[in-house]
């Protein structure tokens, strides 16, 4: 059984977005979704200081088996990356909600996280 | 509907996961990936692999038979229990599947890959014409390969000790048969090891005991890097039937000495005298990311294929084997996601014995 977290909002491609107490949106892989690739190998993140756009690609993560697009559930700007990923991208495997996030955004319209599915909706896909 | 092999209940109980793999149910890891990796260098590994078909030749012109069907000359098998490595080829000098041929007491047996069984056993078939010779696929038998240096040692403790004697002192590239089991010391990973062809009645019990001895179940991920990093060619990826074995690292294994007809030796000696354009290295990548099957290699203005490429967990870098222009020098670019990344040209093959090359 792979973790979920009711305060998340998740996409069907598997990333979970997390609406910080400051209004920044913090973004990461789902533990259904390190689980499925395997052993990460390499993370790729955007640039602090980059813009995303909600439902674009955002960066690459890499397990020994198979490359995977990461996608924003936001639009705005890159404020941080989690730089330890790039020397232990295992992180992700072993802490998919909290060491191993990949990167926060100062959103352009917090709104757009409801376009997101919530916890449920979310299990009910990765259950089919 | 997916076939299984003799061993799924032990895979299922195990925690396997299970994909389709050609047709077949088979394990792609147990948990981590890595860590079965780690323990094939380390310790010790087991695979399943008894998708592989085993097809067993006898008759008065077995020897003849193969003679004509393969391109190493079996000729090199100076005693029973001798291996051999061989392509089968068209008349085109492609390569139809890579196998093993050892030659025991009542002919010879032949392990030939799961994807490509359909197709050279109708091409075995077909090429008999007058040759008094028998073919027969094993479908009754399973394959356990146990890989690592402590693989012997263990799988030793686990044999009975009447099939010992014919075990233990088998010299590299060797088999023996001990009873029902046929035991080769033999591999796809880069370690020493036996590959164990059993009755497939007997396959959950041995794979029992060899998990009791502290041998770990290792799936064909982990099988897969471990060869990548042995150099180990994988048919479909290094070389298929428009890709002549001279590109594939393969040379060594085609026996054109002499006047012995074989299928496809025509081509290969006009492709040698034609010259050859291309050829396999190995690269290691420099900066961060993976290579992977199907990039673009860059070589002095001309273009080559990466066609094998993963995470090398021995290395903690990305490694890969490439098809590519003859003049390739000790570096070259790959393109991954529209970026040109520098890296490393070396021999193909990363590891051998625990040790990075």
């Amino acid at each position: 059984m792979s973790e979920l977290r009711e305060e998340l909002k998740y996409l069907s491609s598997h990333e979970w977005a997390r609406l910080e107490d400051d209004g920044t949106v913090t973004i990461g892989i789902t533990d259904h979704a390190q689980a499925a690739l395997g052993d990460v190998v390499y993370v790729e993140v955007p640039e602090v200081g980059s813009t995303v756009t909600m439902g674009e690609e955002a960066g690459v993560v890499e397990s020994v088996k198979a490359a995977s697009d990461i996608f924003s559930p936001v639009s705005g700007e890159v404020i941080a990356v989690n730089e330890q990923l790039e020397d232990a991208p295992e992180t992700v495997n072993n802490s998919p909600y909290d060491d191993g996030w990949f990167f926060k955004v100062q959103p352009d319209n917090v709104q757009e996280l409801e376009n997101a599915m919530d916890a449920e909706a979310y299990k009910a896909q990765i259950d089919e | 509907m997916l076939k299984h092999t003799p061993l799924v209940t032990q895979h299922q109980n195990m925690g396997a996961k299970l994909v389709d793999f050609g047709g077949w149910s088979m394990p792609l890891h147990y948990g981590s990936q890595m860590e079965e990796h780690h323990h094939v260098r380390r310790q010790a590994g087991m695979f399943d692999v008894s998708h592989m078909t085993v097809v067993d030749m006898q008759g008065k012109e077995a020897k003849a038979y193969l003679h004509y069907l393969l391109a190493n000359d079996v000729d090199k098998l100076n005693a029973p229990g001798k291996a051999l490595y061989t392509a089968m080829l068209n008349e085109q000098g492609g390569v139809l599947d890579d196998l093993i041929v050892y030659r025991l007491p009542w002919g010879y047996r032949l392990v030939v890959n799961c994807a490509t069984r359909e197709k050279d056993l109708a091409w075995m078939q077909k090429q008999v014409g007058g040759f008094d010779v028998e073919i027969r696929a094993r479908d009754d038998l399973a394959i356990i390969a146990v890989q690592g240096p402590e693989a012997r040692s263990k799988a030793d403790a686990v044999l009975a000790d009447y099939q010992l004697p014919a075990c233990t002192n088998l010299s590299s590239f060797s088999a023996a048969e001990a009873g029902d089991f046929f035991v080769a010391r033999t591999g796809y990973t880069g370690e020493d090891g036996y590959e164990v062809i059993l009755p497939a009645t007997q396959a959950g019990d041995f794979w029992e005991r060899l998990a009791e001895e502290g041998v770990e179940a290792c799936g064909l991920g982990a099988r897969d890097t471990l060869r990548l990093e042995a150099g180990l060619n994988l048919y479909g990826h290094e070389m298929d039937e428009t890709v002549s074995p001279w590109v594939a690292n393969m040379g060594w294994t085609l026996a054109l000495e002499g006047d012995r007809v074989f299928i496809g030796k025509d081509a290969l000696l006009a492709q040698k005298k034609a010259g050859l354009k291309e050829t396999l290295v190995g690269l290691i990548l420099e900066g961060k990311g993976v290579l992977r099957a199907g990039q673009t290699v860059h070589v002095n203005g001309k273009q080559g294929i990466v066609t094998s490429g993963s995470f090398s967990p021995t290395l903690g870098k990305s490694i890969a084997l490439a098809r590519v222009p003859s003049d390739i020098a000790e570096h070259c670019q790959v393109e991954i996601r529209n970026k040109l990344l520098n890296a490393r040209v070396q021999a193909p093959c990363f590891v051998r014995r625990g040790k990075v090359l």
